[in-house]
């Protein structure tokens, strides 16, 4: 303390607070000096974490790309090119014959398209019902539909299988069968009935009571009100069950048991490069995934947002 | 008006209940009564009465087609199951840690954190099979780039080398090249869900901390993780049912054969419970797939009870 008084002599004329204080500085400034240092010590580290797991992450898309624009040989050499010598964009050209993409597509898209809509129909007509309409046994019926969330879809398709095989609907050359099976098990989902049953209830009351007394009825007011104002979460909705529609595999394998021509994205894809396939396939091979990949890459850009609102929420009610 | 309400509300729900009950309801009570079904055919109906028989065939090595090779016990309870519990021991914990390690450092960074928030959702939206195809072709024997980079001659992780004679793939070098993929492509959603709750973390906990001048790492420990444990067990539920129903992986890195490896090293293949499910439709053996299908539904009912009891008294709401 005396030592104190004597750096800064004219504190000690002034209260003991200011003094203490001032006596303090100086191993505060080194405290802070050593602070920053552990930050930025601490701020490089986190950033050379981020970025290798970045590289981890990213490199597999890399990989795939250049492989995909490589020559067979290149392909085969004892070490590995980072980047093609000689690119070769054939291989786009023989995987989108060899897929027989043009039906890929088409199958994919109708099938993802009419389901989604359906999906949409069904998600806004419940959600409505769970949101704005007070009826006998409406949380009775709701509790039931998130419990069965937690059974298990296998035990599902099982049943469902042998469902549309008694309909005739696996039958081969039976499209419009096979596209039903395709479709119809897939017009409602729970999750997106929940999603869209929680935005419906942050629309205030009072605008379903001004659309009371204007005269609306319920339909209108929720085609003409309610809709729209849940736009953003109807999107995201959209987005999920096509990219689910491009993604799937299971069930329209069943379905299809080999006939290409019902075959969707992914199903082509597996079917038309078995695994086995020899190393000079590669390049046309990676095409092919690159092709499956990259429109999936192109919704995430342009509606990243809706996506990843869409994803988070699931974790929001745990 | 509460009772014009009362049938409108169910004709509003009309549509999600008439195909809940056809696609969703019914087939679970068809799936239980079929899995006591003795040779069961799907397509006219017949069978030929209950019996136990399927279960007996699945679970044990008593049934009349016995225990060996290629017996139902065998692709079951030698094959599937291990295969099914090794992937969800090995990639549930690791996943978890990595991106709860991940969002905090996310979490922690101004610059650059919506580039790498980006970048780290991006294994989300990609096709699983697709990608599966990209790790098989990273994977592989002779020209993989990863032989390539950690300088190993030709080790077999998904497929033998052609070049080497009776090469045979070692089980635990599929089950790691397998295991790498599932983080890999399990990351972004739970990185997004962890980011998610930390966002909604009150800072005020963090100051107090720094007033204490604590290590960030004590932070992250003593803070952090008992304030995201909801996220946590929720993750942990979650992924342990996602890891129990692995089947896209599969097809994706060995093709829908499920792959081939050294018998001495461990089961033959990587087929999972799911794998076998499918497998057994496809075969037109519904009883069977029905059988292991309420077996798998009871392993899962139980784990998740049991991760529920556990973290009753660990998590903080």
């Amino acid at each position: 303390m005396a030592k104190q008084k004597q750096n800064y002599p004219y504190a000690a004329e002034t209260s003991g607070y200011v003094l203490a204080l001032k006596g303090s500085d100086a191993s505060t400034a080194t405290k802070e000096k050593v602070d920053k240092v552990a930050h930025v010590f601490q701020l490089i580290v986190t950033y050379l974490f981020l970025a290798l797991m970045g590289v981890i992450i990213i490199f597999p898309f890399y990989w795939m790309i250049i492989t995909s624009l490589k020559t067979g040989e290149e392909i085969q050499q004892s070490v590995q090119t980072f980047f093609p010598h000689v690119i070769r964009w054939e291989n786009y050209t023989e995987a989108l014959t060899r897929l027989d993409f043009p039906v890929l597509l088409r199958n994919t898209l109708l099938v993802g398209i009419i389901s989604t809509l359906g999906t949409l129909i069904t998600t806004i007509l419940a959600a409505y019902a769970f949101a704005r309409l007070t009826f006998k046994g409406r949380d009775f019926i709701f509790m039931i539909l998130l419990g069965s969330m937690m059974i298990p879809g296998e035990m599902m398709v099982i049943s469902n299988y042998i469902s549309v095989s008694r309909l005739g609907w696996t039958a081969s050359g039976n499209y419009f069968g096979n596209f039903s099976a395709m479709i119809v098990p897939f017009w409602v989902s729970i999750f997106y009935i929940y999603l869209l049953r929680q935005n419906f209830k942050q629309i205030p009351n009072e605008l379903y009571l001004a659309a009371k007394v204007d005269g609306k009825s319920d339909w209108e007011f929720l085609w003409k009100v309610m809709v729209p104002l849940a736009m953003p979460t109807l999107t995201t909705i959209f987005i999920l069950k096509l990219m689910g529609a491009w993604n799937s595999y299971v069930w329209p394998n069943l379905i299809a048991s080999g006939n290409k021509n019902i075959f969707l994205i992914t199903n082509g894809l597996r079917e038309t490069f078995s695994a086995a396939d020899n190393v000079n396939d590669y390049g046309a091979q990676m095409a092919a995934t690159v092709i499956v990949t990259v429109p999936l890459l192109l919704l995430f850009i342009f509606f990243r947002k809706y996506i990843m609102r869409g994803v988070g929420r699931a974790g929001i009610k745990g | 008006m509460e009772s014009k309400n009362n049938w409108k509300g169910w004709l509003y729900l009309a549509p999600v209940i008439i195909l809940l009950a056809v696609f969703t309801f019914y087939p679970i009570i068809n799936t239980l009564y079929v899995s006591f079904l003795k040779d069961y055919n799907y397509l006219n109906g017949t069978s030929k009465g209950f019996t136990f028989d399927n279960y007996i065939a699945v679970l044990t090595p008593f049934s009349s087609s016995g225990g060996g090779l290629n017996s139902m016990f065998d692709k079951v309870m030698r094959t599937a199951l291990p295969n099914t519990m090794l992937l969800t021991i090995i990639t549930v914990p690791i996943s978890i840690i990595l991106s709860l390690v991940i969002a905090i450092a996310l979490n922690s960074i101004k610059i650059l954190k919506k580039l790498f928030q980006t970048v780290f959702f991006m294994p989300y939206v990609t096709n699983a099979i697709a990608i599966g195809m990209v790790f098989t072709v990273i994977f592989d024997t002779d020209y993989g780039i990863f032989n390539n980079i950690f300088g190993l001659d030709h080790h077999a992780w998904i497929f033998p080398s052609p070049n080497v004679p009776g090469q045979m793939v070692n089980y635990w070098s599929g089950l790691f090249a397998i295991s790498f993929y599932i983080v890999w492509h399990s990351l972004p959603y739970k990185i997004l869900i962890f980011l998610g709750g930390l966002q909604n973390i009150d800072a005020q906990y963090y100051d107090a901390a720094k007033i204490d001048s604590a290590p960030k790492w004590k932070t992250a420990l003593k803070i952090t993780v008992p304030l995201l444990s909801p996220q946590i067990l929720y993750m942990m539920i979650t992924s342990f049912i996602g890891a129990f129903k692995e089947y896209n992986s599969v097809i994706g890195l060995f093709g829908s054969g499920a792959g081939a490896f050294d018998k001495n090293t461990g089961p033959a293949n990587m087929s999972t419970m799911v794998f076998f499910i499918y497998d057994q439709v496809a075969k037109n053996k519904v009883h069977y797939a029905s059988a292991a299908s309420i077996f798998l539904f009871l392993i899962i009912m139980l784990f998740t009870l049991i991760q529920n009891q556990v973290s009753k008294k660990r998590v903080h709401y």
